[in-house]
């Protein structure tokens, strides 16, 4: 869609247009460009520049155990936690969209957990997943032992997946109702006017005209898992026991920031920055085609 | 709705109760172990009717992680940002959508490939960046060989230093490159009549004045949608600030929170942790819940 009546003056058009262009220069496409090329390169111990070294850096990473690790424990978490908030969300998305009594105050609170910064719900649930004190120590009373993140990875990726999901579910709770929403009520009535029940009509009308939400929320709710695990990594288990839960991004933290391996964290940064492209480009070109309605 | 389904009915009451449960059960968890002392939040189980401290240990926690400068920190941090990209959004969104000077797709394309990478990905580099701002500038000077020229003509050396680590335009302006707000401008900014475009023009006004006085006015809408939206992502960032405020003074209060973490083997000081974390949450709960219809809008405007 092109606008018929523009202004002429190009040179103001320009001027509108530079403020951002500064921005994104100095703060996104630099540091980008440096990420590659301290990816290729590696950092001399007395100063000195750097010297090329190719795919070196990558061909390191690559072949470390670690590293792999990582990449497995980032694809579970992001699995897990992407497959439970939405089909929790959905659930309770479709059933508030039923509008019965008491639809309104549902409608309200369960956006609330999106609003939380990661940090602070994950100290929430260290809490009460502690397993010496709050609601989990309840359960190993029962079967000592049962329960300890500090200990077993399992357990503490268990945690970090409840804490993140807890607060994807208000977030993917607003988009569901939405598309729900749009959904004309006709169309509803006429197929239940037909003889078709709820779950009948949810399958054959309401689930095939929100699937472009579900593939929009898909594609969103695996790139936050990459991002927005950090706060909830850091406070929650920092990465341990074990590296169990050493996510990618944690993990280009620790080595760039603590390890002060430059090089290395900038070619973890590169394979993660291709991975969210691939991911964005198959939103927009696979997804956008193959489910289109309207 | 349509027909009568009593056992559905039922079952969508009890879900949907369930749902309600799980999302204020953390909440209400915090309150309530914020209001214990030292002994009863560490009883197992945890006894659900609030105790008595509870102002002393938000006290504590005020004092302990030093709240009252953090909370203002983030403030600033997060109006910053709020108010950062409602400004530089609409701007560019004029500029692409409103005029049709060549290399205009470019900028469009340089803008949107900013949505793929978020920061939390390329946070090395950028934090090298903010550590001198300028260095960009200075590798191009020298590359091109203009530094060189520059002082040979007016034996002046250059060395162009700014580092940001530790000040409010560190934490504010590497959040506000993104283009999140430019394409809800750019959308809105399209269904904009072109009838009022001409009868502006018609009645004398040039692109500024028009930009002023009657895009920006009917922007208002998404102005809140999108302020809202920003308030809330800028309070809720953690890596970055994490990493740029070495210095306590710069410190914003979501970053605080590790601060009050009871150490493995220390007092156990649960009580005085969900403090902290119910004054932290608060305010991003309070915009939410005002705000509510400008947060959703926002979103799903935002995002799609």
């Amino acid at each position: 869609m092109e606008k018929r009546v523009t202004f002429s003056r190009w040179s103001i058009g320009i001027l509108f247009a530079v403020p951002q262009l500064i921005l994104i220069f100095t703060f996104f496409y630099w540091p980008a460009g440096q990420a590659v090329y301290w990816s290729l390169t590696l950092q001399q111990p007395w100063g000195g520049g750097n010297i090329w070294v190719g795919l070196d850096n990558f061909r390191s990473i690559l072949s470390n155990a670690d590293y792999w690790k990582s990449i497995t424990a980032s694809l579970t978490f992001a699995a897990i936690s992407t497959g439970l908030a939405m089909l929790i969300a959905l659930v309770l998305a479709t059933l508030t969209d039923r509008q019965l009594a008491g639809s309104r105050l549902y409608r309200v609170v369960l956006i609330w957990p999106y609003g939380i910064a990661a940090p602070a719900l994950a100290m929430a649930f260290r809490f009460i997943l502690a397993p010496e004190a709050g609601f989990m120590a309840v359960v190993n009373q029962v079967w000592p032992g049962f329960w300890d993140p500090g200990l077993d990875g399992t357990d503490a990726m268990a945690s970090i997946i409840v804490a993140f999901s807890w607060k994807y579910v208000g977030y993917n709770f607003i988009f569901f109702l939405a598309a729900l929403q749009a959904i004309p009520r006709s169309l509803i009535e006429a197929a239940a006017m037909d003889g078709s029940g709820v779950i009948r009509r949810f399958w054959d009308i309401q689930f095939p005209l929100i699937t472009p939400t579900i593939f929009f929320l898909l594609v969103i709710n695996i790139t936050e898992s990459f991002q927005d695990s950090f706060g909830i990594v850091d406070i929650m288990t920092s990465g341990g026991p074990a590296n169990a839960t050493n996510l990618m991004v944690y993990k280009i933290y620790s080595d760039g920031f603590k390890g002060l391996d430059y090089s290395g964290a900038a070619a973890q940064s590169i394979i993660l920055m291709l991975l969210i492209i691939v991911l964005t480009i198959f939103q927009f070109r696979f997804i956008e085609r193959r489910v289109h309605y309207r | 709705m349509v027909e009568r389904t009593p056992i559905l009915n039922f079952l969508t009451h009890v879900i949907l109760f369930l749902g309600f449960v799980f999302c204020v059960a953390p909440f209400v968890i915090v309150v309530i172990a914020a209001s214990h002392n030292l002994k009863d939040v560490n009883d197992v189980p945890m006894s659900l009717l609030p105790g008595s401290d509870f102002w002393i240990n938000i006290k504590t926690a005020w004092t302990t992680a030093d709240l009252g400068p953090k909370l203002f920190n983030s403030f600033i941090m997060a109006a910053g940002v709020a108010a950062g990209k409602v400004i530089i959004s609409a701007l560019t969104a004029f500029s692409i959508v409103y005029f049709r000077y060549p290399g205009r797709m470019l900028i469009f394309w340089l803008v949107f490939i900013t949505l793929m990478l978020p920061l939390e990905v390329r946070i090395v580099p950028t934090y090298a960046v903010v550590a001198n701002v300028l260095s960009p500038y200075q590798t191009i000077l020298d590359l091109t060989g203009l530094s060189w020229l520059i002082e040979k003509i007016s034996g002046v050396q250059v060395s162009l230093s700014l580092g940001l680590l530790n000040s409010y335009t560190g934490l504010i302006l590497p959040l506000i490159a993104t283009a999140t707000g430019t394409f809800l401008y750019r959308q809105f900014f399209l269904t904009v009549p072109d009838e009022l475009t001409e009868a502006a023009r018609m009645d004398g006004a040039g692109a500024v004045r028009f930009f002023i006085d009657i895009l920006l006015p009917l922007s208002r809408n998404n102005m809140a949608a999108l302020g809202t939206i920003m308030f809330l992502w800028a309070w809720n960032q953690y890596l970055w600030p994490l990493l740029i405020t070495t210095d306590q003074s710069h410190a914003t209060a979501v970053t605080e929170l590790k601060q009050l973490i009871p150490n493995v083997g220390g007092i156990p000081e649960w009580n005085i942790a969900m403090a902290g974390t119910l004054i932290v949450m608060l305010p991003p709960l309070v915009v939410v819940v005002v705000m509510q219809r400008w947060f959703v809008r926002g979103l799903i405007a935002t995002e799609k």
